[in-house]
């Protein structure tokens, strides 16, 4: 191989540096290893809520065509990176993100442009600026450990019977999404609410037992592996499988009744400083995801390619995502939500 | 021959009777329709000449009449006109021959005979001197009682004779009967058809004498 | 030929001009009423659902603890789904105040009765805008919710544009027929027309009788006209006949009386120079009347060419009765004229005019031949019906053949012959007339020989 990738963790002295960034990191292409401190070349930046590990093989890939190009990546929380990019719509090229409906709200404002030739089924894409690169359900994740002798639930309804058969186990071991914070936990539970009144059922008997509320997947996967949690509801399959060591501690059940099945999404934002490039980006993740010959190049679940449409529990890109992205109505969602959750 | 003249041009027709009379016929002159139509109906004529243009109407409405009460006396319409329509509209109407103005009163003649040899029946004079007769329409001819063929030239030396015994032709007034005005021959060629004569009335008691210098003269006797 | 016409534009063609752009008018008023109402149903489909968007809105508000509570169906914003992926934007005024949605959102400077729809400009887009308004009455509160819901209108114009593209090819399939029906209509116009033409062309030189077949009534004032044209023709024709005539008989009568004065004279007169000059005087009246014959009947012959009379004739019963008629004036020249007729030779012609052509021939070589000779005139029938006339004259000059029967053109040997050049053009253009030749030659005897052929 003729490239060499650098992986280099950069403090940049610039006001970015204020941001709270979860990780910032820059790719370079092979010509520009040598040349740190080379200011002039081709940048591309990417504002992302997918953890850095899952797009690296990506990056990669997309580099070792192009020696003269650097990437920096940069991870926030989904509902973080509404709030960044809004403020400054011009430092970014490309935004992605698993919050559909602020990823679909952005690209509705006008904040993304479209690339005309790019063919992609017309439910993975909207307006031809908003693409849809992965499928991705919503799961409960389960610790082995504390289902030892008993069924594993398949549905929610089966959750709350087992969570009702044994509060003491599961009392203060239960973790979701603080939907306040996270917006990929405010989707997944507004579709839920939406889907079925078990939902709602659901959150008040975890709200009895009491349930801690994270901001990720990847924290809440680390607390059921060391035994703080029993069980985690509507946590990303994908990151719990990927990570092996926790692999064989637990069980990821996709809820049969309905699997809330989201889709990460990127858009090249209109006033993007590389336009053509941050495309070519885009292009290049359709490509990877549908090609998928080498599974070590794409570790997130490609879309679902046998349906010509997704499957019904899979979010639809369209209007009705602004619906809970209301201030009236998300200002209702919370307040029940949280007089459910929080005792 | 008796012929009835239709002419309203009075000089024509004078000129036209002094011509004929000449030539030994008889000829009575109408200036218009009605006195044609009059004198056609009281006088047993041999022809009637017919010009077309009358004062008292179109020369076609008397040979519609005449025919209409079937009068046999052959017509030979005087023309002015030379549109061959109305030539065969003529002939058409019953005329039996037309002529047209001026003419050659040879021709007319010829014409005349010719008229009245088609019309059999019609009276024929017969003409006789010493032992030889002759029909100057039908153009026979015996000799001694038996009958001679004479072409048309030599009959109408034989009747130019015949008409006028005893009396002397010049050379040069003879050629003016025989020949047409546009054949261009010597007083000379009328010998040739003296002597065809002389030898056609061998053995009669008719004689073409030649006075020298003077002309010929028929003998009889 | 009778010279043609001035021709300016085509009445047929005028006619397919001015349907077939009252058609494209037609189409093109069609295309645009058809667009336009189609323009107005899409727009009034993407009303009906915003406004139901917008009332779905609207009944969610509630006042509760004088707090507004709107919580509207997720349908509201699912229902402006679109196939163009159309932008949708919203706002939620409280009395004035904004409560939730899109804050920049056109509104209506007429908060108090807001029209139902209005077409805006927002964020660089055309957008259709729908708003409602609703008071809700609360305990000791009265407060009035205006809901806007806007959405581009991209799927809108998509529709049109298809609905444009069918609009279109059915407005040029449409014009394509009424071209193809103008054609039609424009030929069925016309036909009257034609069939008058055709029954005017058809018609035979002396057939100067009004029209009488009905005709559309605005052909009528054209054929009366023509009625007019050909009574005054006809009128002017048989007067100028009868001027010929007269004419011919007022010069041909004095004519004819000095000749027979002047043969009546030569008769009477002995002296040889007074007889010369009084044949010269008959030559020069037959020369002078000859002449003027000809002339005439070579203008009627010029005439008659133009108009051809077509009939049914036997050029053998033709050529029989001229032989007949001129037997009297061969006998003076003691020529015999011999006819041969293998059989009937049928022919369509015009029997005036082959008369007087073959009357020229056989005038001509009776002129020319000697005394006591024979003329053979044949008719034969193939390989096309023609007429020979051979005599035993001299023949013709052979330098001179090509020229003789140029108009005019006079034999070298036909000194003191009367004028026969005319003859021969005469006889030329009937042959010429009936689509024939005539050919001069010399018979192996020295005689000429002329062939007539049709």
């Amino acid at each position: 191989m003729r490239y060499i990738f650098c992986l280099i963790l950069a403090l940049w002295p610039l006001a970015l540096s204020a941001q709270n960034w979860e990780d910032r990191q820059i790719f370079r292409g092979a010509a520009l290893h040598d040349t740190a401190a080379n200011t002039d070349a081709v940048q591309l930046r990417i504002l992302s809520s997918t953890d850095t590990a899952f797009f690296i093989p990506i990056i990669r890939r997309f580099l070792a065509d192009r020696p003269s190009v650097s990437i920096e990546y940069l991870v926030a929380g989904s509902a973080q990176i509404d709030h960044i990019f809004r403020q400054a719509p011009a430092q970014y090229d490309l935004v992605i993100s698993s919050a559909m409906d602020l990823q679909f709200k952005l690209t509705n404002d006008g904040y993304a442009q479209p690339i005309e030739d790019l063919v992609t089924p017309d439910w993975a894409q909207w307006r031809q600026s908003l693409f849809a690169f992965t499928s991705e359900p919503a799961a409960i994740v389960i610790r082995r450990a504390d289902f030892d002798g008993h069924p594993i639930p398949q549905t929610r309804q089966e959750l709350i019977e087992a969570m009702r058969a044994r509060p003491e186990v599961f009392r203060n071991r239960l973790g979701t999404y603080d939907i306040r914070r996270s917006g990929l936990g405010y989707l997944f539970a507004t579709q839920d609410a939406r889907a079925s009144e078990t939902y709602w059922r659901l959150t008040e008997v975890m709200g009895n037992l009491g349930t801690r509320l994270y901001c990720c997947s990847g924290d809440m996967i680390t607390d059921l592996a060391n035994g703080k949690l029993a069980v985690a509801y509507n946590v990303l399959g994908s990151y719990a499988l990927a990570r092996s060591e926790t692999a064989s501690a637990l069980t990821v059940v996709l809820a049969a009744d309905f699997p809330t099945t989201m889709m990460r999404t990127g858009f090249v934002t209109a006033s993007a400083p590389q336009p053509e490039l941050a495309k070519e980006f885009i292009r290049h993740l359709i490509r990877v995801q549908t090609q998928a010959v080498d599974p070590e190049s794409f570790l997130l679940p490609p879309l679902i390619q046998s349906q010509i449409t997704p499957a019904q529990s899979t979010i639809a890109l369209g209007p009705a995502l602004m619906t809970y992205l209301d201030r009236l109505k998300r200002r209702m969602f919370l307040k029940e939500w949280t007089r459910a959750i929080i005792r | 021959m008796k012929f009835l003249l239709v002419e309203d041009n009075p000089d024509l027709a004078a000129a036209v009777c002094v011509r004929l009379q000449l030539d030994g016929h008889t000829i009575d002159h109408a200036g218009t329709i009605s006195d044609a139509i009059a004198f056609s109906e009281i006088g047993d004529y041999d022809l009637i000449l017919l010009d077309i243009m009358l004062p008292d109407g179109d020369g076609r409405s008397f040979l519609k009449q005449h025919r209409d009460q079937k009068r046999d006396t052959p017509v030979i319409v005087l023309t002015a006109r030379s549109q061959v329509s109305d030539r065969i509209s003529m002939l058409d109407l019953g005329a039996d021959d037309y002529v047209t103005k001026p003419f050659d009163h040879e021709e007319l003649q010829a014409r005349c005979r010719a008229v009245l040899r088609r019309k059999a029946g019609a009276a024929q004079t017969v003409l006789q001197l010493a032992d030889v007769t002759f029909n100057p329409v039908a153009g026979h001819v015996t000799v001694c009682g038996k009958a001679v063929s004479l072409r048309n030239r030599e009959l109408r030396l034989l009747e130019l004779l015949f008409n006028a015994p005893g009396q002397i032709f010049p050379k040069q007034k003879l050629v003016d009967r025989l020949f047409s005005y546009d054949e261009d021959v010597s007083a000379n060629a009328i010998e040739v058809y003296i002597a065809r004569l002389r030898k056609h009335l061998e053995g009669s008691a008719l004689k073409i004498t030649t006075l020298r210098g003077l002309g010929y003269r028929l003998d009889h006797g | 030929m009778a010279e043609p016409g001035q021709v300016q534009g085509s009445l047929r063609n005028r006619l397919a001009v001015t349907l077939i752009g009252g058609a494209a008018l037609l189409a093109l008023l069609l295309f645009f009423v058809v667009r336009s109402y189609a323009a107005q149903i899409a727009q009034q489909g993407q009303d009906s659902i915003l406004t139901a968007s917008v009332s779905s809105i609207l009944d969610a508000a509630v006042l509760r603890d004088d707090q507004v509570e709107i919580d509207f169906p997720y349908a509201a914003f699912s229902m402006l789904t679109t196939p163009a992926d159309d932008q949708v934007f919203y706002a939620i005024y409280r009395d004035g105040e904004l409560l939730s949605g899109y804050a920049d959102l056109p509104q209506q400077a007429d908060r108090a009765a807001p029209k139902q729809f209005q077409t805006a400009q927002y964020d660089g887009k055309t957008v259709r805008i729908s708003t409602a308004a609703r008071t809700l009455l609360g305990a000791d509160v009265r407060t009035r919710i205006t809901v806007s819901v806007a959405q581009t209108q991209d799927a809108l114009s998509e529709t049109l544009n298809q609905i444009s593209t069918n609009v279109a090819s059915f407005g040029f399939g449409f014009f394509m027929l009424a071209v193809l029906l103008s054609f039609w209509v424009s030929s069925v116009t016309i036909a009257p027309l034609k069939r008058l033409t055709t029954s005017v062309t058809r018609r035979g030189p002396q057939d100067l009788r009004p029209l009488t077949k009905p005709v559309p009534s605005e052909m009528l004032p054209l054929v009366n006209s023509l009625n007019t044209l050909m009574r005054r023709l006809n009128q002017s024709l048989s007067q100028s006949e009868d001027f010929i005539a007269e004419a011919a008989h007022r010069v041909r009568t004095p004519l004819a009386t000095v000749r027979s004065y002047a043969e009546t004279t030569l008769q009477r007169v002995d002296k040889e120079e007074n007889r010369q000059a009084l044949r010269s005087m008959v030559r020069a009246i037959d020369e002078s009347s000859r002449a003027a014959g000809q002339l005439l009947d070579h203008a009627m012959i010029t005439f008659r060419a133009d108009h051809l009379e077509h009939e049914d004739l036997d050029l053998g019963d033709l050529v029989q009765e001229l032989v007949q008629r001129l037997t009297p004036v061969a006998e003076m020249k003691d020529i015999d004229l011999v006819l041969q007729i293998d059989r009937p030779v049928r022919l369509i012609g015009d029997a005036i005019l082959l008369q007087n052509a073959i009357r020229n021939l056989i005038d001509n070589a009776l002129k020319y031949s000697p005394s006591e000779s024979v003329i053979e005139i044949s008719v034969t029938a193939s390989p096309h019906p023609q007429v020979a006339v051979r005599d035993q004259g001299a023949g013709f000059p052979s330098d001179e053949i090509a020229d003789l029967a140029q108009r005019f053109s006079r034999g070298n040997n036909a000194r003191g012959t009367i004028g026969s050049g005319l003859g021969l053009t005469i006889a030329q253009d009937v042959a010429a007339a009936h689509g024939g030749s005539l050919t001069l030659s010399n018979t192996a005897g020295g005689g000429a020989c002329v062939i007539f052929s049709v």
